[in-house]
C-alpha cells in the first residue's frame, strides 16, 4: 500500500506541474491569438458581436490593407527601419574602439576613466532624459533622425560587456602580432572583433530590440509623424487613426509591428536568451 | 608611452564625447535645473535659487496620484511576479518533456512592443460595441458584475495595469531563476535524497538558499524596473495619464517636460530627481536587509 502511494505521488505531481505550466503558456500567447484572430475579423462583424468569437470562418486582409493605406504604418515601419540600423551601427562604431582601448591599451588614468564609466551604469535614462531634450530643442534636431538617433549611441554597459570578452583573448596572441608588425588597429580588426563576435552579435541583438521598442525619447523628440516610429505610430493610430474606433485594423498594426521582433527571436532564439541572461533589462 | 597614451584616448573618444554630451552634462544640468526656481524655457532665465520646484511638486495633486499609483503597482507587481517566476521556474526545471517549447514561448513577451501589445490589453478588458469585452464575458460567467475596466473606476484600471506589468516583466524574471535553478550542484539533492529529506525540506533548505542571491537580483531589479513604470500605462490609458488617474512619476517627469501641460522643466527635473532618490534608497535598504539573509 504504502510502495504505491510512493509512486504514484510523484505522477501527480508531474501532472499538476504541466497543468501550471500549460495554463501560464495560455496566458502568455492569448493576447498574440486574439491579436492576431482580432486582426482578420472585418470591422463590421466585430463590431456586431455579441459574444466574442474565438475563431473566425471568414478570415479578411482588408484590415492589413487598411492599416497601410488609412494611417502611414509603412512609413513608422521604415522609420523605425532607419533608426534602429543607424543607432546600431553607430553604436558598434562607438563601443568596439572603447572596450578596445580599456582592454588592450595601457595609457595614464585607464582605471580612474574605466571606473567613471561603471559609476555612469547607475544614471537611471530619466535624469538625463529632460536636459538632453533641452539640447535637442536648442540644437533644432527635432524632428530629425539626428536627434532621434544621437543620445541613444553609447551604451556604457555594451563597452563593459564587450571589454570583458576582449579581455579573456590571450596576451600572447597580441605580442605575436606585434612581432609580426600588425598595427593595433589591424589587429582589433582582423583578431579581437572575430573572436569576439557571439558577444558582438548578442550586442547587437539586445541593442535592435530596444530601438524597436523605444517609445520615450522619440516621442518627446517628434511630433511629426513623417519621423514617428512604431510605438509613437501605434499611439497615433490608437488616438487618432482610422477616424472611427477601428480595432480590427488596429490590430492588423499591431500584428505587422510585433512580426520584426519575433521572427528575429525565433530565428536566434539561443542567442537572445543567453544574451538577455548576461546583460538584459526590463524586468 | 606619449604616443601611446595618445592612441588610446583616441579610440575612447567617440564614447567619452558622447558620455559627455548626453549622460555627464545632463547629469549635473538636471540638479541646477530642479534648484532653479520660475525657470521660463522661451528666455532661458530664472528668478532664483531654492527649493520651491521641490515643495511644488510635493503639493501638486497630479504628482501625488502619480506617487501613489508608482508605490501600489511596485508593491503589487515585484511579490507577484517574483513569487509567479520562482513557481513557474521551480516546474520548468523539474520537466524534460515540452521543456524547451515552454521557455520560448515564456519568453515572448520580452520581445514585443509594449506600446503594441498592450493595445492588445485594453481591448480584451474594454467593452465592445455590443458586449462588456472578453475578460468581463469570462468574470460573467463566474457571476461577477462587468467592470469597466480602461474607463471606469480606480482599482480597476490599477489592477489592469498590474496585470500587464506582471505579463511584461515575467519573462525576464523566469529566465534568470531557471538558469539559476539549473546550476545548483546536484550533489546536494542527491545527497538529501539518500537522508530521506522530504521536497517541502529540500526547497527551503537548499534551494532557496542556493539561488537566493539571483533572486534577491531579481527583486532589486524589479523594484527598479517597476519605479520606472511608465509605458505600460500609456499602452493601456493613452498620453492624457493625469485625466485617467493613472500617471507614475516618470510619466509625470515627462508630462511637465512636454505636451499639453508641459514646457517646466524645473519640476520634471524635481521629480526626476525625487524618483532617483527613491529609487536609492530602496536600493541601499534592499543591500542592507541583503546582508542578513542572502547567501553568497
Amino acid at each position: 500500500m504504502k510502495e504505491n502511494k510512493i509512486k504514484k505521488a510523484p505522477g501527480i505531481g508531474k501532472i499538476i506541474t504541466y497543468i501550471l505550466l500549460a495554463v501560464w503558456a495560455i496566458i502568455v500567447l492569448f493576447p498574440f491569438y486574439w491579436m492576431i484572430l482580432t486582426s482578420v475579423k472585418s470591422y463590421a462583424s466585430y463590431n456586431a458581436e455579441y459574444f466574442p468569437k474565438f475563431f473566425t470562418l471568414s478570415p479578411t486582409f482588408e484590415n492589413y490593407k487598411e492599416a497601410f493605406t488609412a494611417v502611414p504604418l509603412g512609413q513608422y515601419f521604415l522609420n523605425t527601419v532607419i533608426f534602429t540600423v543607424a543607432t546600431t551601427a553607430i553604436m558598434l562604431i562607438v563601443i568596439i574602439p572603447a572596450a578596445f582601448a580599456f582592454s588592450r591599451l595601457e595609457f595614464k588614468g585607464k582605471n580612474l576613466v574605466f571606473t567613471l564609466f561603471l559609476a555612469l551604469m547607475m544614471i537611471p535614462n530619466e535624469l538625463v532624459v529632460i536636459t538632453n531634450f533641452t539640447t535637442i530643442t536648442n540644437l533644432d534636431l527635432r524632428n530629425s533622425f539626428i536627434g532621434l538617433i544621437l543620445p541613444s549611441v553609447t551604451s556604457v554597459f555594451y563597452i563593459y560587456l564587450l571589454k570583458e570578452n576582449f579581455s579573456q583573448i590571450p596576451d600572447e596572441l597580441y605580442y605575436a602580432a606585434k612581432v609580426d608588425g600588425t598595427s593595433d588597429f589591424k589587429y582589433l580588426m582582423r583578431v579581437m572583433i572575430p573572436i569576439c563576435r557571439p558577444t558582438l552579435v548578442t550586442v547587437t541583438i539586445l541593442k535592435v530590440i530596444e530601438c524597436w521598442n523605444s517609445y520615450v525619447w522619440p516621442r518627446l523628440i517628434t511630433d511629426d509623424p513623417a519621423y514617428f516610429l512604431v510605438s509613437n505610430g501605434i499611439q497615433e493610430i490608437r488616438e487618432n487613426g482610422f477616424g472611427r474606433e477601428n480595432i480590427p485594423a488596429m490590430m492588423a498594426a499591431v500584428v505587422v509591428i510585433s512580426l520584426p521582433l519575433i521572427v528575429l527571436f525565433l530565428i536566434f532564439r539561443n542567442k537572445i536568451m543567453a544574451g538577455v541572461a548576461r546583460g538584459g533589462t526590463k524586468g | 608611452m606619449e604616443k601611446k597614451n595618445l592612441k588610446a584616448w583616441l579610440y575612447l573618444l567617440p564614447a567619452i564625447l558622447f558620455l559627455g554630451i548626453f549622460m555627464v552634462y545632463p547629469l549635473i544640468d538636471v540638479f541646477i535645473y530642479s534648484f532653479e526656481e520660475g525657470f521660463n524655457s522661451s528666455s532661458q532665465t530664472y528668478s532664483g535659487i531654492g527649493i520651491y520646484n521641490y515643495s511644488y511638486i510635493l503639493r501638486d495633486p497630479y504628482f501625488l496620484q502619480a506617487l501613489k499609483n508608482t508605490f501600489i503597482l511596485v508593491m503589487i507587481t515585484v511579490p507577484v511576479s517574483t513569487g509567479l517566476a520562482l513557481l513557474i521556474s521551480v516546474g520548468l526545471s523539474s520537466i524534460k518533456w515540452l521543456k524547451n517549447l515552454f521557455q520560448t514561448v515564456y519568453f515572448l513577451p520580452y520581445v514585443t512592443n509594449t506600446l503594441a501589445v498592450g493595445l492588445v490589453f485594453m481591448i480584451l478588458f474594454k467593452p465592445t460595441a455590443y458586449s462588456d469585452g472578453l475578460i468581463n464575458l469570462i468574470l460573467g460567467f463566474f457571476g461577477m458584475s462587468p467592470v469597466d475596466f480602461i474607463d471606469g473606476p480606480y482599482w480597476a484600471k490599477m489592477l489592469v495595469l498590474c496585470i500587464y506589468t506582471v505579463w511584461v516583466v515575467m519573462p525576464f524574471k523566469i529566465l534568470i531563476l531557471t538558469s539559476a535553478l539549473a546550476s545548483v550542484n546536484r550533489n546536494y539533492y542527491d545527497a538529501a535524497r539518500v537522508d530521506g529529506t522530504s521536497k517541502g525540506r529540500i526547497f527551503r533548505k537548499i534551494t532557496l538558499p542556493m539561488i537566493s542571491p539571483m533572486l534577491f537580483y531579481l527583486v532589486i531589479t524589479g523594484f527598479i524596473g517597476a519605479f520606472k513604470a511608465y509605458s505600460d500605462a500609456v499602452a493601456l490609458f493613452g498620453t492624457e495619464l493625469n485625466a485617467a488617474e493613472m500617471n507614475t512619476i516618470v510619466g509625470y517627469v515627462y508630462d511637465m517636460l512636454y505636451g499639453e501641460g508641459g514646457g517646466f522643466p524645473s519640476y520634471a527635473s524635481a521629480a526626476a530627481i525625487v524618483l532617483f532618490a527613491i529609487v536609492l534608497t530602496i536600493t541601499v535598504i534592499n543591500l542592507l536587509i541583503s546582508r542578513r539573509h542572502v547567501h553568497y
